[in-house]
């Protein structure tokens, strides 16, 4: 017998803080075997925001830096020109990306920085107990929203992926999900897509993951899986809303 | 022929994985782990057919598959 599943080696053997169900952990994994597949675990740096995916540096086999918070995309697009020839990836929340640090992601993207941006949507500030994040859905109940959120007082959840894809210079936007097998296998497809991306210089490559948060959801971890594919994703459809072939070059 | 192993102080038992087996091989066991959560248990192990589906699905990847 062949071993076909094994903890990808771009992992430490530090088990995860995240609550049980938590799709943190599914994200972390599928991001750590595409730097296996490229064999990019010594020339790779992560940039870790601030959230629940702040212990990055824990739980990956390659350098870390721990941005401020929402400024991951930055501080990513910095490294990347002063090293051009590591790998950067970013790995922020939606707390994080699209909250404060909107404006950081967009003009990264705007600009076309060489990096990898891995944005991980579950709806809610995890980390800090459950408030309301840019992207709760409308009706969603969190600690600042008891009523649940109301699009007259509250605005209507942000779309990051088809934001930015109305940009010209991301290379790869895409949104997906890890709700179920089917859903992880396309998610790993996508992100080593990402890095490809980046390896072959083509741009700004963003992949959103849609993810759960079983604890400030209130919910069991099979009632949370069964909310992406029921609530989530009728609001934030899958799919990739743009991937260019060619470097663009004047 | 295939087989599951888990990696008992790793999981946290969500049951993520018990959900999406085909071959109800997994089931949530009643013996606590080091950090208290109530780990899986493999209770079907000649069913398993090495899918990984559970793999897929674990958040703490505490399963590895053999085929």
């Amino acid at each position: 017998m062949k071993q076909v599943f094994k903890r990808p080696e771009s992992m430490t053997d530090k088990p995860f803080h995240f609550c049980p169900g938590c799709h943190h952990g599914i994200v972390h994994r599928l991001v750590a075997e595409a730097l296996d597949h490229f064999n990019l675990r010594e020339k790779t740096i992560g940039v870790a925001s601030v959230g629940c995916s702040v212990f990055l540096y824990d739980y990956f086999a390659v350098d870390v830096i721990e941005a401020p918070h929402g400024r991951a995309a930055a501080v990513a697009a910095g490294t990347k020109r002063v090293l051009g020839d590591n790998i950067v990836f970013t790995y922020q929340g939606d707390g994080d990306l699209a909250a404060i640090g909107t404006a950081e992601v967009i003009h990264a993207a705007n600009r076309g920085d060489n990096i990898t941006v891995i944005f991980v949507n579950n709806s809610i500030y995890g980390m800090t107990g459950g408030q309301m994040a840019p992207t709760t859905l409308l009706g969603q109940r969190s600690t600042t929203s008891p009523y649940g959120r109301d699009n007259l007082r509250d605005g209507y959840p942000i779309k990051m992926t088809e934001m930015l894809a109305a940009l010209e210079g991301p290379s790869l936007v895409s949104r997906v999900a890890v709700n179920t097998p089917g859903n992880v296998k396309k998610a790993r497809k996508v992100i080593r897509q990402a890095f490809q991306m980046q390896i072959e210089g083509k741009g700004f490559s963003f992949v959103e993951v849609l993810s759960t948060c079983p604890t400030n959801w209130g919910m069991s971890p099979q009632k949370a899986n069964e909310r992406i594919a029921e609530e989530m994703i009728p609001y934030f459809p899958l799919g990739t809303l743009k991937q260019r072939d060619v470097v663009d070059v004047l | 022929m295939a087989k599951v192993e888990i990696e008992i102080e790793r999981c946290k038992g969500c049951g993520l994985c018990v959900e999406v087996c085909p071959e109800q091989v997994l089931e949530i066991g009643r013996e606590i782990n080091l950090s208290g959560y109530q780990y899986v248990t493999v209770v079907q192990a000649e069913a398993c057919i090495g899918c990984c589906r559970c793999a897929e699905m674990c958040p703490d990847t505490a399963l590895a598959v053999w085929r």
